[in-house]
């Protein structure tokens, strides 16, 4: 028996903007409250994420990311477009890279200056 | 469960409107100054105006803590002339501007900007900006002094354009206006300037909005009212879904600020004045991928068997070292920056580059795409200072790339980071990541032009002042902004100070009601905003792009105006956030039809303002070197004339000092 199946237009493009897990977000809403294009909406259910309505409305500025009182909480996700624009390559080895690739390597944490 | 259209495929229901909807409820703000746009300029604008104890209020159409273009944070600060290590002064880095730009610049306010720039940039100190490498991350770099822990950009000789860790610095302008008890007022779609009378042309005394959650209608009663809206990127491209990400500026830069004004009776110059589409998305993100311009100014590029690129200085001659590249060469006095609203720099002024006949080498064989950066040739404070301080405070640069590419793994210690590949015209810039092939084109950008400003910086209008970089005619980038605004934000409070009270006609006010809300009113069979935006986009393309005629141009206005009465005066806005869009594609027209006023005004071609008149071909001819300024009044266009310099005629002093000295209230 497979799930419901709907009349609904193609998803935008990009397709979410922003991620959320679940686990984490409180839904406390102030990514919502400081998006400056109102991408984002309060969920009907309380404490949980936000519904991402506008996502093509989304100027990938990170404010919603920094002002997140819980690291991990929500992630920014670049359209696909980009994500295999950056490409770099180990110097030593050739080996190619890419944002959004499976298997990434391991993550760098050097935070920025400052 | 992130999406829509996840949430009503598992719910088996649309969710509601999660604010409370009233349409036609009426909110009535009375203040002393009222700042249109809560950006850089907006909020600096509104501290200034506090600091002098006025009531002041900000009508932001976002979110104030994070809005504008300048609210994803900024890593240079431009024309710091009066710091303490600067060889370059305010006038010098003014004539350069102005001359480089042919006199097509405002020259008053860029004499402001370098006046009082690092005094604004100071503030931001003291807000809480980190502006001083006070870690001693890059203690020994050349680019650093170690006396004042400045650290310099692009010309390390001179001194005078500042790295800064400007990531939070929004935030800390926003809490410092919230502090002084400014009241910011957001989701703001400002449809109009009030005027007395309701008349265009004279005092403006506040001004109408929308709230683009709730619906409401705000009635602003204000002494003085600032506008610092930004540009209007809206206005000849409207690809959302493919450009969003790599753009400058976001979804609400749509002219807001220069479309009231328009409307009201202020007055424009170098409307007509605009380029190709620079920025406008069809490239990368921002800094995304490796470039040697800008914040990446100076990178080592190698191509894709690792052979390194030359970098020559502005006479061709090819550098020798690394630390070349930060230095005016012999015959140079001093380097202007990159981005600082000049479309033209003298050579005398310009950066050292790669050379641009790379295009030609790369289609030869001396060098293979891919190109790369090669970070880890360079020296590591340097390369840190490009990818950790600059790459991680920059604009949309501290989480979509420094966090982003560093979390999967990226490490310019060891990997080579690639540039685009594109067309080869399109390695001419060294800014790889605008990816100028990309951009189609037809597609336009007003550059240069905006309010005509006075040595108040304020408009022709009573009560109206103007600030921020893509608004005011002579304005500039992010620093630039901050500086306008907090001059232009003293000036409104100090006239407010002894203004007599507002007083806002009915008439006008209904009017304006009813505009505001003739979306929600028509049939659900109406178009949505988006297609309305398109058509503009469309419109302004056609007709008012790289060649002109008076047939064209008017056909521009014709189709502006039908588009305006036929399919908006129809477009159905189901939500209050559609409708704030809609009316930003009635402000969007009528930049539209400033822009190609202004553009039947100038009988000749110019070459400095990329403005090529078929019927009218010859190239700046010396009878047409002049400023056409251009107002509404009874709703006809008014037109007169001003030399280039007229910042420096009667009735203001000769000199850019003794204006400062008379004007600034300093």
């Amino acid at each position: 028996m497979s799930d419901k199946v709907y009349m609904v237009p193609n998803p935008p493009t990009p397709n979410k903007a922003v991620d959320f897990n679940p686990d984490i977000c409180i839904g406390c809403n102030l990514c919502v409250d400081v998006c400056p294009t109102d991408v984002m909406m309060p969920n009907p259910e309380k404490k949980k994420p936000p519904i991402v309505v506008y996502p093509e409305e989304c100027w990938y500025c990170g404010g919603c990311v920094e002002e997140c009182p819980r690291p991990g909480a929500i992630t920014m996700v670049h359209p696909t477009q980009q994500r295999i624009s950056v490409n770099w390559k180990n110097k030593d080895t050739g080996e190619y890279y890419r944002l959004g690739m499976n298997n990434p390597p391991p993550p760098d944490t050097r935070p920025p200056s400052g | 469960m992130s999406t829509w259209h996840d949430f009503v495929q598992r719910k088996g229901a649309v969710p509601e409107w999660p604010y409370p909807v009233n349409y036609g409820k009426v909110n009535e703000i009375v203040t002393d100054v009222l700042v249109i746009g809560g950006g850089v300029a907006g909020c600096r604008a509104a501290i200034s105006a506090a600091r002098k104890g006025v009531k002041v209020a900000i009508a932001e159409r976002g979110h104030a803590k994070r809005s504008g273009a300048g609210g994803a944070g900024v890593d240079h600060w431009h024309g710091a002339c009066t710091n303490p290590c600067s060889r370059v002064t305010p006038e010098m880095y003014t004539r350069a501007c102005y001359d480089s730009m042919q006199g097509y610049t405002g020259g008053h306010v860029r004499y402001i900007i370098t006046k009082e720039g690092w005094d604004t940039l100071l503030e931001c100190e003291q807000m809480g900006v980190q502006i001083r490498d006070v870690n001693d991350e890059f203690k020994g770099a050349d680019f650093r002094d170690d006396e004042t822990k400045l650290m310099f950009a692009y010309d390390y000789a001179n001194k005078h354009i500042i790295r800064v860790w400007g990531y939070d610095i929004k935030v800390r302008v926003y809490e410092e206006a919230k502090r002084l008890g400014v009241n910011i007022y957001n989701r703001m779609m400002t449809t109009s300037l009030l005027t007395e009378g309701g008349k265009q042309g004279t005092r403006v005394v506040g001004a109408t909005a929308v709230d683009a959650r709730t619906g409401e209608f705000y009635v602003f009663k204000s002494k003085a009212t600032i506008i610092a809206t930004g540009g209007a990127a809206r206005l000849f491209l409207f690809a959302p879904e493919v450009t969003a990400s790599g753009t400058m500026a976001d979804l609400n830069s749509a002219g807001v600020g220069q479309a009231i004004g328009w409307n009201a009776g202020a007055e424009f110059v170098c409307m007509e004045m605009s380029g190709p589409g620079h920025l406008t998305g069809h490239g990368y993100a921002p800094y995304s991928m490796a470039n040697a311009s800008n914040t990446y100014h100076g990178t080592t590029i190698v191509d894709a068997d690792g052979k390194e690129l030359p970098w020559v200085d502005v006479f061709g001659r090819e550098l020798k070292t690394l630390q070349e590249r930060f230095l005016p060469s012999e015959g140079q006095v001093f380097q202007l920056g990159i981005g600082i609203g000049i479309s033209r720099t003298d050579q005398e002024f310009r950066l050292n580059d790669i050379p641009m006949d790379l295009p030609e080498r790369i289609r030869r064989g001396e060098y293979k795409l891919p190109l790369y950066a090669d970070m880890t040739r360079m020296p590591e404070l340097e390369r840190r200072s490009i990818f950790g301080m600059m790459v991680g405070n920059e604009g949309k640069t501290r989480i979509p790339i420094y966090e982003t590419m560093t979390k999967a793994g990226f490490n310019p210690d060891k990997d080579l980071f690639q540039a685009p590949v594109m067309p080869l015209e399109g390695y001419f810039n060294a800014c790889y990541w605008a990816g100028g092939p990309n951009t189609p084109p037809s597609v336009r950008g007003l550059g240069g032009g905006g309010f005509l400003l006075d040595w108040n910086l304020r408009t022709n209008l009573e009560g109206l002042y103007a600030a921020a970089g893509s608004t005011i005619y002579g304005g500039g980038c992010h620093g630039e902004s901050h500086t306008t605004g907090r001059y232009a934000g003293r000036h409104a409070a100090d006239y407010a100070k002894t203004a007599p009270q507002p007083v806002v006609d009915a008439k006008q006010v209904e009017a304006e009601k009813n505009l505001a809300y003739a979306p929600v009113r028509q049939s659900k069979e109406g178009n949505g905003w988006k297609e309305i935006n398109a058509a503009i986009a469309r419109i302004m393309r056609d007709y008012c792009g790289r060649h002109k005629n008076e047939l064209t141009l008017n056909l521009g206005l014709r189709l502006l105006k039908e588009l305006k009465e036929t399919e908006l005066a129809t477009a159905y806005a189901s939500n209050p956030h559609e409708l704030g869009r809609l009316l930003e594609c009635h402000a969007l027209i009528s930049v539209g039809e400033l822009a190609i006023k202004s553009s039947l005004e100038r009988k000749a071609s110019s070459e400095i303002m990329d403005f090529y008149r078929l019927d009218y071909p010859e190239m700046d001819p010396p009878e047409w070197q002049k400023l056409l300024p251009i107002r509404q009044e009874d709703g006809q266009v008014k037109i007169r004339e001003l030399p280039l310099d007229f910042h420096l005629k009667p009735p203001y002093a000769s000199t850019y000092e003794e204006n400062y000295q008379l004007q600034s209230g300093v």
